[in-house]
């Protein structure tokens, strides 16, 4: 007899795919890769928001899922107009120049 | 997931959960952006499935519509109007503060686990069981509370749609000198 | 069932409902017509409806309730945050009336942005609930990235609002992860709530719960640009049209250091052996850091930007102590802060010419004699950032060092002297470059003079001398902010 999917499953997904987001935010340098890496993170949480709220018979963590969904779809517009303004200036989204972990 | 055997439910958790994952790692390696929007995709589809398990299906219907449908089509839009030269300049170049940033991240990872491992469900618990809402019906349910008790945050959210629209269209419209 | 709204309660969030009708009423403006004419109207059509919205937050003061079903909050310590920024919103577009129509970014767009990311603030810093939280900071976020890129044909503008796009998103990864885990152990995302649950000695899982509040931590110390997450402090400063580099160093700050504030100081000082030596050993980072490297910069931006890393860990020092009375330390410095930023920025702004980004040293050479009154107030500002008294900024770092020395935190004030002693060399730098300098090639007597800046320099260096020379007053108004922690 199996027993049921316990969430701790559930949470290491939900570590391991936030873990691949955060390190392709880190070592990827096409702005819209690293936009994709961020959504991934992202979709990383709202997972293990939707396994809390199952597991305590709870909805506030789908409706915070909700919420991040929307957020997400209106980054998603402001990021990829700042990736065409930046195209149209120089031509490449690559991020070498801009250099994301310098000061 | 009343109703359906344990059995089929650890195999659906299993493949999708692998799908998600190997989907993902793909999708982080991919040179060209297409590949990788593509493979981002199936790792949406993967994620909107384990949402079903886990009795969220009105989450994972807005799952497939908002990510795999709207964002998405958004970036791959993007993609193909500004045509990325994804073949050149594909070297990859080692640097520092990457490793260093990679191995934080790790480590990081390494905390989550320890964190799940030390896990036990004992947090406050509400009252939306699984055998409840399948009673009221999972959007029925989500609808009463997004409507009533978060009404205010979903009023809030409205103006972030609307700054997110507003902002998107003043920076990508064209200029002034080229409108001449 | 849960109850809806009872219309009753809007009026406890007119000031809100007053920011929204005027950001739509200028949105519509700025579709209908273009030109500097409507761009100045618009701008005063702003001006006008953050003042009415001042006006009623301020009859909010001593309110102390929960609206909207505990999502939204009226308390003095909101309304002191939701005062503050609007005299932030009053400064600044007040310096964009005409630094906007100079920089050809004005319209009604620009400031029903300004006004949105205000309230996006107001929201953030009056909740007490996670999603509200969010929500508030995502608005507020949302607009700054886009007003990062406004100068659009400037590289360095874009690339500033690419930079903080992705690492600000990146950041709200680690955030809203960090609240997923509070939520996950504890099955709440009121904070409240969780003070409650907490005094109650409910179970909950330990460690996944400490690692979420690392998280919450790592997202709120990149809106507050603390080490080791201040990368993009400098050059977002620096390629932002500087209107919006001076809401953002001040407006952000003050919003994100508002809800940490709020968020830490009331439900998780039980946990305190978790994060206060975490963030003694960030706090004495930042201010190192963001201190050594203002000294070697050239470019005014740049080290005004350094300078407010090191402001930040100032800040964090009253933080560390977790000393609910003595929060209001923090409180009177972030004020303090953002009018000596807003007066530092205006001055930049006049000393810079059209199409002009950038602000080397050398354009602040010979100012003294060319241009009295600004080199004067540039001197006031400065000063105060570097601690001087009789002016606010060293009311602000006297009070919260000696928070930390009443904490018995003794080598983190004495770290923080040291530093604010380092500190006065750049801002001096800046200094001896305006007097003792001849200037250098055409750019002698080339200011932008308008009375707009002059006003504002005015309005700052007049509420610096008053908050410097008669605290009582703001210290008294910070403590019953605070009051509501208890």
């Amino acid at each position: 007899m199996l027993p049921e999917i316990p969430q701790d499953l559930y949470y290491l997904l939900s570590a391991v795919l936030f873990t691949i987001g955060a390190i392709g935010v880190i070592t990827r340098r096409n702005a819209i890769v690293i936009f994709m890496c961020i959504e991934l993170m992202l979709n990383a949480v709202n997972l293990s928001f939707i396994t809390s709220g199952n597991f305590l018979n709870s909805l506030d963590g789908t409706i915070f899922v909700i919420f991040i969904m929307a957020v997400a779809a209106a980054e998603a517009a402001v990021g990829l107009a700042i990736f065409v303004l930046i195209f149209r200036l120089k031509g490449t989204v690559h991020v070498d120049e801009v250099n994301l972990l310098k000061g | 997931m009343i109703g359906i055997g344990l059995g089929f439910k650890w195999f659906i958790f299993v493949v999708m959960a692998l799908t998600a994952v190997g989907a993902s790692i793909i999708m982080v390696t991919r040179k060209n952006p297409i590949h990788s929007a593509l493979w981002l995709i199936v790792t949406f589809f993967s994620i909107a499935v384990l949402y079903v398990t886990l009795n969220a299906t009105f989450i994972a219907v807005a799952q497939v519509m908002v990510y795999a449908g709207a964002v998405m089509m958004l970036v791959i839009f993007v993609i193909m109007l500004i045509h990325l030269e994804w073949g050149a300049r594909l070297g990859h170049k080692k640097s520092f503060p990457k490793l260093i940033g990679s191995i934080i991240t790790i480590i990081l990872f390494l905390q989550i686990l320890a964190g799940v491992y030390t896990y036990s469900n004992t947090g406050q618990h509400g009252i939306y069981t699984a055998q409840k809402l399948a009673e009221i019906g999972n959007t029925r349910a989500v609808g009463t509370v997004l409507y009533g008790k978060y009404a205010f945050a979903f009023e809030i959210a409205s103006i972030l749609l609307l700054v997110g629209i507003v902002g998107a269209v003043l920076l990508a419209r064209k200029r002034k000198e080229q409108e001449r | 069932m849960d109850a809806l709204i009872p219309a009753s309660e809007f009026r406890w969030i007119v000031p809100e409902m007053i920011l929204t009708g005027f950001g739509l009423v200028l949105l519509i403006m700025g579709c209908l017509t273009r030109g500097p004419v409507a761009s100045k109207i618009s701008g005063v059509l702003c001006i006008a409806g953050s003042l009415f919205a001042l006006i009623f937050t301020v009859k909010m003061w001593g309110m102390n309730l929960d609206i909207f079903n505990q999502l939204y909050t009226i308390d003095n310590f909101g309304t002191f945050f939701k005062s503050l920024f609007l005299a932030i919103l009053i400064l600044v577009a007040l310096v964009s009336l005409r630094y906007a129509d100079r920089e050809e970014i004005g319209g009604g767009e620009y400031y029903a942005l300004l006004m949105f990311g205000v309230l996006g603030m107001m929201v953030m810093t009056s909740s007490h609930h996670f999603v509200t939280i969010f929500i508030g900071l995502e608005v507020m976020s949302l607009a700054i990235y886009v007003l990062c890129g406004l100068l659009r044909s400037e590289l360095a503008s874009v690339e500033a609002a690419l930079k903080y796009f992705l690492l600000g998103a990146f950041a709200t990864g680690f955030l809203l992860y960090g609240m997923s885990m509070i939520y996950g152990s504890t099955g709440l995302i009121d904070v409240v709530d969780l003070k409650k649950y907490f005094l109650m000695k409910q179970p909950f899982s330990a460690t996944m719960f400490i690692i979420g509040l690392g998280f919450l931590l790592v997202g709120f110390g990149f809106k507050i640009a603390s080490v080791p997450f201040h990368m993009w402090t400098p050059d977002v400063y620096q390629g932002a049209p500087t209107s919006i580099t001076a809401y953002m160093a001040t407006g952000v700050k003050a919003a994100a250091f508002g809800a940490l504030i709020r968020v830490f100081f009331t439900a998780f000082i039980p946990f305190q052996f978790g994060w206060s030596e975490i963030i003694w050993v960030l706090a004495v980072l930042t201010m190192t850091v963001g201190n050594i490297t203002a000294l070697v910069q050239r470019d005014v931006k740049r080290i005004l930007a350094y300078s407010s890393i090191a402001h930040a860990g100032y800040i964090l020092v009253a933080f560390i102590t977790g000393d609910r009375g003595e929060a209001s330390s923090m409180l009177y410095y972030l004020m303090a802060y953002s009018f000596m930023n807003i007066g530092a920025f205006t001055a930049v702004i006049v000393v810079q010419r059209k199409g002009d980004n950038t602000s080397d040293l050398d354009s602040f050479a010979g100012l003294g004699a060319r241009h009295p009154f600004i080199a004067l107030c540039m001197s006031v500002f400065l000063l105060s950032l570097a601690g001087v008294p009789p002016l606010a900024g060293f009311m602000g770092k006297f009070y919260v060092f000696s928070t930390a020395v009443k904490a018995q935190y003794y080598w983190l004030a004495i770290i923080g002297f040291l530093n604010s002693v380092v500190a006065a060399y750049y801002y001096l730098r800046v200094m001896m470059y305006m007097y003792f300098r001849e200037p250098i090639g055409e750019a002698a007597g080339a200011v932008d003079r308008a009375p707009q800046y002059g006003l504002v320099m005015l309005i700052c260096m007049w509420a610096l001398l008053h908050m410097g020379i008669f605290p009582r007053t703001f210290i008294v108004m910070a403590q019953k902010a605070v009051g509501i922690f208890g």
